[in-house]
């Protein structure tokens, strides 16, 4: 019988089938951070029990790392406490750190791919949602919570009901490639199949569009499957992916005979079945601003904020949901997108705070000034993106702008270290999340695609990209 | 963890849909390095001003559902971050039911992680729960709902069931199948 790809990876790391529940998988990579980890350790030494494979757990700190100048002491003692105790965790059971002062720290979900850990075919587990970012190596990966974090150490295994099948396609040629992101695809996609769209299902994204867009592309929309519902999204891998991760500090030695082994076998069969099937045609598709405070919540910047009875379409939970939405964001049925005037500006965060990211937003930022009224920051995804863009003199180009040029870490996308915003600013963000509070107490976020938001930068309010020459 | 008793006490209706784990527990009490404790931090934003004074209008703050531990609520509760402080946070608050017509993935199974137990309920029979003013009792063994005048059932899943009454710790179930693991561990080709 024909396969999808997400039935063949999980067909390959089954350890126990049971008749009726779940199974049990095995994991071949583990990545920890310092929020959702302690009370894991914890619970591991309650119950005296080891780390099963510490040779394939790696970790980090990214939540609540501050993004200021680096040889200075952490302020938060909370945050101070919380990274220190991961230090200890690390060392007590043998496992890779990559701290704050190492060159390969950042966003885990940035330095995954980068370091060669993320790899094809492979089971990966976090105790972080946007774990399905690592989907687009076609991997599955997957966010879990803090007692399975720990049951992860301890047998390198997890139980899984398995999920259903969603075949999203991408299809067309976007008009300016620029200007009409990733981002704007896979916000798209969300408005149109809401957050819970694709609940209980793993997504596989197919398609012409798929094939054109780099892997830090695809990063960005298997990223936000969970903002669709889904834990995991997948791209098939092909040369693209190959090629990106052939070189990198990880990947394990006999990777060119690996390499064979994917290119003939992670792909789904042609007449698999999927359980759902949904298809976005990106040819029309226009640079996408949200309005409200989830993902779906999203339009086009050429459009108006909705009025929640049209938004709802008759669904009367929807429509509250949008006044309540539209009085949080403090926003009027009707005003368009493009006089929204914002405060602040934030391009970083698992989603967006990759080498290409901060190309194409220089892009737009060169030679100008941020407008007055904004205060604007950049937040690599990871040391070595920072590194790389100062190498090719970004940093100069946004300091000269007046963006702020900080270290890595998730920063303003949750607001757990310093990055926050006051209550009742507004901030065109290239984060994931909308919800309330999400970038500080009382905080309005929209997000949008870093060109757009570097755009809203300098102009004090969101604009239209296609407008700009960006070529 | 505690096995699954049955519980009864009068449901505090939250009619939001899409509440997600932002506003279960907010990021700026993400900090804590262990489990307990989380309860004063429930729901905080929409509880607490920003003076940390009682929101009136808060259904938590209502007198009426202090010692609640049911809570209802809308559709695709606990989307969004994969945080299991959200299932702390209710715990330790006293919630030990959740109900609702969805449930995202990861907030769900969470719950069965700490003792709680999500049921998913079709619309219909949620709406007259949110009608129901006093107590009710629910019966994870019989897998019953008791409101006056009526026995709602529902659906769950038989291990999740088992675990919950028993109390059971995944681990040491998992570290059964020690065998099972060590043989796969040598057939893996990623290594």
């Amino acid at each position: 019988m024909p396969k999808t790809l997400f039935e063949k990876i999980w067909d390959l790391h089954v350890v126990v089938e049971q008749k009726n529940g779940p199974t049990l998988l095995y994991v071949d990579r583990h990545l920890v951070h310092e929020v959702t980890s302690p009370q894991a350790f914890d619970g591991l030494r309650m119950n005296k029990r080891n780390v099963r494979r510490p040779d394939l757990t790696f970790a980090t700190m990214d939540h609540n790392v501050p993004t200021s100048d680096r040889s200075l002491p952490i302020i938060d003692q909370i945050s101070a406490k919380q990274i220190k105790v991961l230090e200890k965790n690390c060392k007590d059971f043998d496992i890779e750190l990559f701290d704050i002062n190492s060159p390969n720290q950042g966003i885990v979900h940035v330095i995954g791919p980068e370091l060669g850990i993320t790899l094809p075919g492979t089971t990966i587990v976090c105790g972080d949602s946007h774990t399905s970012t690592h989907g687009a190596f076609g991997a599955l990966a997957f966010g879990i919570g803090t007692s399975d974090v720990e049951h992860v150490l301890a047998t390198q295994c997890i139980w899984m009901e398995k999920p259903k099948t969603f075949e999203i396609k991408i299809e067309g040629k976007r008009k300016n490639e620029h200007a009409v992101t990733a981002k704007d695809i896979i916000l798209s996609i969300i408005r149109h199949i809401g957050t819970a769209g694709g609940a209980g299902t793993v997504i596989e994204y197919t398609g012409e569009t798929i094939s054109d867009l780099t892997m830090e592309q695809r990063m960005t929309i298997c990223n936000m499957s969970i903002e669709g519902g889904a834990r995991a999204g997948l791209v098939a891998p092909d040369e693209k992916t190959f090629a990106y991760l052939k070189g990198r500090k990880y990947i394990p030695k006999n990777y060119d005979e690996l390499v064979d082994h994917w290119s003939e076998n992670l792909k789904s069969d042609p007449g698999a079945h999927f359980d759902k099937i949904f298809t976005l045609h990106v040819d029309t598709i226009s640079p996408q601003v949200s309005w409200g405070t989830n993902p779906a919540m999203t339009t086009d910047v050429t459009s108006i904020v909705p009025f929640p009875e049209e938004y709802a379409k008759g669904n009367q939970d929807e429509e509250k949901a949008a006044i309540r939405a539209l009085q949080y964001m403090n926003l009027k049925p009707g005003t368009p997108i493009t006089d929204i005037s914002i405060d602040r500006v934030f391009i970083g965060s698992c989603t967006n705070s990759r080498l290409d990211d901060l190309i194409e937003a220089s892009k737009i930022v060169k030679g100008k000034k941020v407008s007055s009224k904004v205060r604007a920051m950049i937040v690599p995804g990871s040391q070595l993106v920072k590194k790389q863009a100062e190498e090719l003199g970004l940093d100069k180009i946004f300091k000269e702008a007046n963006f702020e040029w900080r270290e890595s870490g998730c920063s303003m996308c949750l607001g757990m270290n310093p990055d926050i915003l006051v209550a009742g600013e507004r901030c065109a963000s290239t984060s994931n999340r909308n919800f309330e509070g999400r970038q500080g107490a009382g905080g309005r976020t929209h997000l949008v695609s870093p060109v757009m938001a570097a755009a809203a930068a300098l102009a004090g309010h969101f604009m239209d990209v296609r407008e700009l020459d960006l070529n | 963890m505690e096995p699954f008793k049955t519980i009864k006490s009068i449901a505090t209706p939250l009619d939001k849909v899409n509440v997600d784990t932002d506003q279960i527990v907010p990021k700026q009490f993400l900090k804590l390095v262990q489990k307990t404790g989380f309860g004063q931090y429930l729901f905080y934003d929409w509880r607490f001003t920003t003076g940390g004074l009682p929101k009136e209008d808060f259904i938590l703050n209502n007198p009426k559902y202090r010692d609640s531990k049911i809570l209802l609520t809308g559709e695709n509760f606990g989307c969004g971050s994969s945080r299991e402080h959200a299932a702390w946070a209710l715990l330790d608050y006293g919630f030990v039911v959740v109900i609702a017509p969805s449930f995202a993935d990861i907030f769900y199974n969470n719950c069965f992680k700490n003792g709680i137990l999500p049921i998913k309920l079709d619309n219909k029979k949620i709406e007259s729960l949110f009608k129901t003013n006093s107590e009710i009792e629910v019966n994870l063994e019989n897998q019953t709902i008791i409101v006056p005048n009526e026995t709602i059932s529902f659906d769950i899943e038989g291990h999740r069931k088992k675990t919950l009454l028993e109390g059971l710790d995944d681990i040491s179930i998992t570290l059964q199948y020690e065998d099972k693991i060590l043989q796969y561990e040598k057939s893996r080709i990623v290594s």
